[in-house]
């Protein structure tokens, strides 16, 4: 391992009680106050304790569920949620330093609505902005709003070239909408606002720029009505699995989340996606790609071994993620952790199994650990989230075009 | 034996984007950063208010093609801000307005009982119906309608969203550990509605929030806007708060009640209002005079103008008569992006009225403007605006108002300070929040309460 190792990212995945099904079960849980803002306060102040770079918070336009493609009926799992992005907004206000990164649906929501809500989660955080822009395929949301139907898609199908038209579809779609959201955000420059008194202008509209985007699925016109946010521009993340979404990651985020089981499969997704970020003539910015990974961490390997069958006895069934499952002490997730780094991953997104232990193990055993690695950050030394993640603040690109 | 004193009911209007906002005062703030709407949800709260309200537009105005730039341009996002000041309030409602036309049901029904849930029951929503094409240019399903269909929409939108809000009793997370269950039941939140506008089905993942389902406000002013009200609202955001226009609407909306089954202290009447305080009367109303005249310069007085002539009237003087051409009939283009008012509706007969009164009092155009543009402004000591405002509401012109200052955000500070003490004193104003639900300020009835009462009655 290198001796001087670049410093990691750090962020934590909030959903519920935890990620593991039967998280909500465990005595540290509060799984009657997963609706309340006293919880979420309680969680990312946590995170903010440990000096992570954000939280991001889960969200999904219907009922949890354990299938991939339709609701499961199930009595024995956390069901119900509130909008990410107002549990974000509602935290932002009592945190300082800490990112807050909420999840939007593109596919059935307006990027107009959207854009001008982060815009102004940034504002009400001074700067700590980001969105996870998610797309679904699921029948049962798509009948929520009741304008658009999808054909039957179970995950086997997704390989198949019906599939694979559908999915690709959907993430033009959200990248058209990651579109739409970033020319909004650049709608109005830096300083439109000029309350200039002799001539009684309140702004200058020169510097307020119709977007006029027009897509295959929609169109907008701008500009927004919020002006430009305080990063200028807000994080854009996405988890991606596979080719479609690692082109979605290189064209349109700040960050991706992935999810390779080892170094090897780390190094070829980054190397994919770095591929994709260079044909889209963006290899000249920061883009992250983040290791996500479920963490079931113990002071003793054996006791995070036990406690993880515990809450699979209690499920009723081993637990599985499309990512990785760490299940150990922190000193062996801060050795893999940097395994992952060396292999081109530039940070990583924790999904604690249970919130309520898995989360302090991280801020005060992992976090700790890392620094007396040298690997992680001691204070934060930045205002906003993009100086957290080394982004500099960017230009605006209608600004760039008149000037 | 007289009447027991009513309670006035207060709120605040965050000032913004309108010709109210002094924005060239040197102590007006920022109408964007966070920073200025919890200065403003602080005061209101120590104020003991009802609640902050929130006005919206989802496209910037435009006058003559281009982008209006005389007032305040830009606001915020209503849920987002309104979420975070539960962050930085205890007690204070939240009263954001939403509009039924770009938006669908589900996503708006999710947000409202968030913000119910995250604020402890202090959500409202202000259902609006504004429909253009203009604005709609902003939405992906060029989302617009034909005015016609305004009103219908939306009430279809807010029974949608009521189905939504009750598809959970409440009781349903049992949170069992032992048991291992989680919901007593596995179609909480099931629902079917099928009508003109939305065919929706499915499961909301909201649970019941505090207050069951938001405090619903209204603030459209035609007959069908009126009957909204009169068969759906809590409350109603009106325009008119002098005495008489007041009475008249209170009379007329309260009236209307009773075809719906309702009784007429189950919907508030809550007219838009602005005040000036001062030493003296004088005094005050000098403040005032300058306000006007710093709120309509010669250039918004023109613009105003062009509202209802339907015409580039940046030729004319704004200290000169009034233009003797009639207003232009065709399609309304001047003005874009601005919610439409009655006054607009039949230019001919508002420019005949306007120029026989600029005549008759030798007003120039600013004059005009002032005048006309003037909405009911308590003006005085702090004495007379307490007496004034008490009067209004004994008087049934209103049950309180919604106040919004000339300053962001410090423009309420006084009133806290100053007015709302003599209020209290009299005994018709609070001196504690009573309960913790905007309903519970309101003096509204739980929804499940409403309708155990209905079902025994
Ligand atoms: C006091 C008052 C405030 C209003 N505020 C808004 C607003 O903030 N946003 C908006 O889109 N419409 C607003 N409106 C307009 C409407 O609520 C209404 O939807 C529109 O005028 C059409 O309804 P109507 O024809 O019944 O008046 C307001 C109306 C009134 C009377």
């Amino acid at each position: 391992m290198s001796s001087s190792p670049s410093p990691l990212h750090l962020a934590v995945a909030l959903d519920g009680a935890g990620w593991h099904p039967a998280a909500w079960r465990e005595p540290v849980s509060r799984p009657r106050e997963l609706l309340t803002a006293a919880y979420w306060t309680d969680l990312v102040t946590e995170a903010e304790r440990g000096l992570l770079d954000f939280v991001t918070i889960e969200d999904g336009l219907g009922l949890q569920s354990s299938s991939h493609t339709e609701p499961d009926g199930r009595t024995d799992q956390v069901r119900g949620r509130l909008d990410a992005v107002l549990i974000a907004a509602r935290v932002a206000p009592l945190t300082r330093h800490i990112g807050v990164v909420p999840t939007v649906v593109a596919t059935h929501t307006e990027p107009f609505h959207l854009s001008k809500a982060i815009a102004t989660l940034d504002y009400v955080s001074s700067g700590r902005a980001g969105l996870r822009v998610q797309v679904t395929a699921r029948r049962n949301e798509a009948a929520h709003f009741g304008r658009r139907t999808f054909p039957p898609l179970r995950v086997e199908d997704y390989e198949t070239p019906a599939g694979q038209e559908l999915l690709t579809g959907l993430f033009d779609e959200a990248a058209d909408y990651v579109e739409v959201v970033r020319r909004l955000w650049d709608s109005w420059e830096d300083d439109a606002e000029i309350r200039d008194v002799a001539t009684g202008r309140f702004i200058d509209r020169a510097k307020l720029h119709y977007i006029d985007f027009e897509g295959a699925h929609f169109r907008v016109k701008g500009p927004s009505i919020t002006p430009r946010p305080p990063q200028g521009q807000p994080i854009v993340s996405a988890l991606a699995h596979a080719t479609v979404p690692y082109r979605l990651v290189a064209r349109s985020a700040d960050i991706g989340y992935v999810t390779p089981h080892d170094a090897d499969r780390a190094r070829a997704i980054v190397e994919e996606i770095r591929t994709e970020q260079t044909a889209a003539g963006r290899a000249d910015e920061t883009l992250h790609v983040f290791g996500d990974l479920v963490v079931f961490l113990d002071d003793d390997p054996a006791g995070a071994g036990a406690r993880r069958e515990r809450l699979d006895s209690l499920a009723g069934h081993p637990y599985t993620s499309d990512a990785r499952i760490f299940t150990g002490t922190p000193s062996g997730l801060a050795d893999l952790l940097q395994e992952q780094a060396a292999a081109g991953l530039t940070g990583f997104r924790l999904r604690p199994a249970v919130a309520g232990h898995d989360l302090p193990a991280i801020t005060q055993g992992l976090v700790p650990e890392l620094q007396r690695r040298n690997a992680f950050r001691r204070a934060y030394e930045a205002d906003t989230l993009r100086g957290l993640l080394g982004l500099a603040r960017p230009a605006n690109r209608y600004a760039a075009a008149t000037a | 034996m007289s009447k027991p004193l009513k309670q006035i009911h207060l709120a605040a209007h965050f000032p913004g984007v309108n010709n109210t906002t002094v924005w060239s005062d040197p102590e007006a703030g920022s109408h964007i950063e966070f920073s200025s709407f919890a200065h403003f949800a602080r005061t209101s709260e120590r104020a003991k208010f009802d609640f902050l309200f929130l006005a919206e537009g989802l496209r910037l105005r435009e006058q003559g093609g281009h982008i209006y730039d005389l007032d305040v341009v830009g606001r915020p996002d209503t849920f987002t801000v309104l979420a975070a000041l539960a962050a930085v309030t205890k007690h204070l409602g939240l009263t954001g307005t939403i509009n039924s036309t770009f938006n669908e049901p589900y996503e708006v029904a999710r947000q409202f009982a968030g913000l119910d849930h995250l604020s402890g029951g202090r959500a409202a929503w202000n259902v609006v119906t504004s429909w253009d094409a203009f604005t709609g240019e902003n939405f992906r399903r060029g989302g617009f309608l034909p005015q016609s269909e305004r009103y219908s929409r939306a009430k279809e939108f807010l029974s949608a969203t009521n189905e939504l809000f009750d598809s959970w009793n409440g009781d349903e997370i049992v949170a069992d550990r032992q048991t291992g269950t989680f919901l007593s039941d596995a179609k909480a939140g099931a629902f079917v509605h099928q009508g003109r506008h939305f065919d929706i089905e499915g499961q909301f993942n909201v649970p019941r929030s505090p207050q069951g389902r938001p405090v619903i406000f209204q603030a459209g002013d035609s007959e069908e806007g009126r009957d909204f009200a009169a068969s759906s609202a809590d409350a109603i955001f009106s325009r008119y708060a002098t005495l008489k226009e007041g009475q008249a609407f209170y009379t007329d909306v309260k009236g209307r009640l009773g075809r719906y089954g309702r009784r007429p202290d189950q919907l508030l009447i809550l007219p838009a209002a602005t005040f000036v305080l001062g030493d003296t009367d004088t005094d005050a109303e000098e403040r005032a005079r300058g306000i006007r005249r710093r709120q309509v310069s010669g250039a918004t007085a023109i613009k105003h103008l062009e509202f209802v002539w339907n015409r580039d009237l940046s030729a004319y003087d704004p200290d000169g008569p009034l233009p003797d051409i009639d207003p232009d009939l065709g399609e309304h283009t001047i003005a874009r992006g601005r919610a439409q008012v009655r006054m607009y509706r039949d230019p001919l007969a508002t420019a005949r009225e306007w120029r026989e009164r600029a005549a008759a009092n030798k007003w120039s155009i600013r004059d005009l403007v002032i005048e006309t543009g003037n909405r009911q402004s308590f003006v005085g000591t702090p004495a007379t605006v307490a007496a004034t405002i008490n009067e209004f509401v004994q008087a049934d012109a209103s049950d309180g108002f919604i106040l919004a200052p000339h300053i962001t955000p410090g423009g309420l500070d006084d009133f806290a300070d100053k007015v709302v003490p003599l209020l209290q004193e009299r005994g018709v104003y609070r001196t504690e929040y009573e309960g913790t639900t905007l309903r519970d300020h309101l003096g509204l009835a739980h929804p499940d309460d409403a309708r155990a009462e209905r079902e025994a009655s």
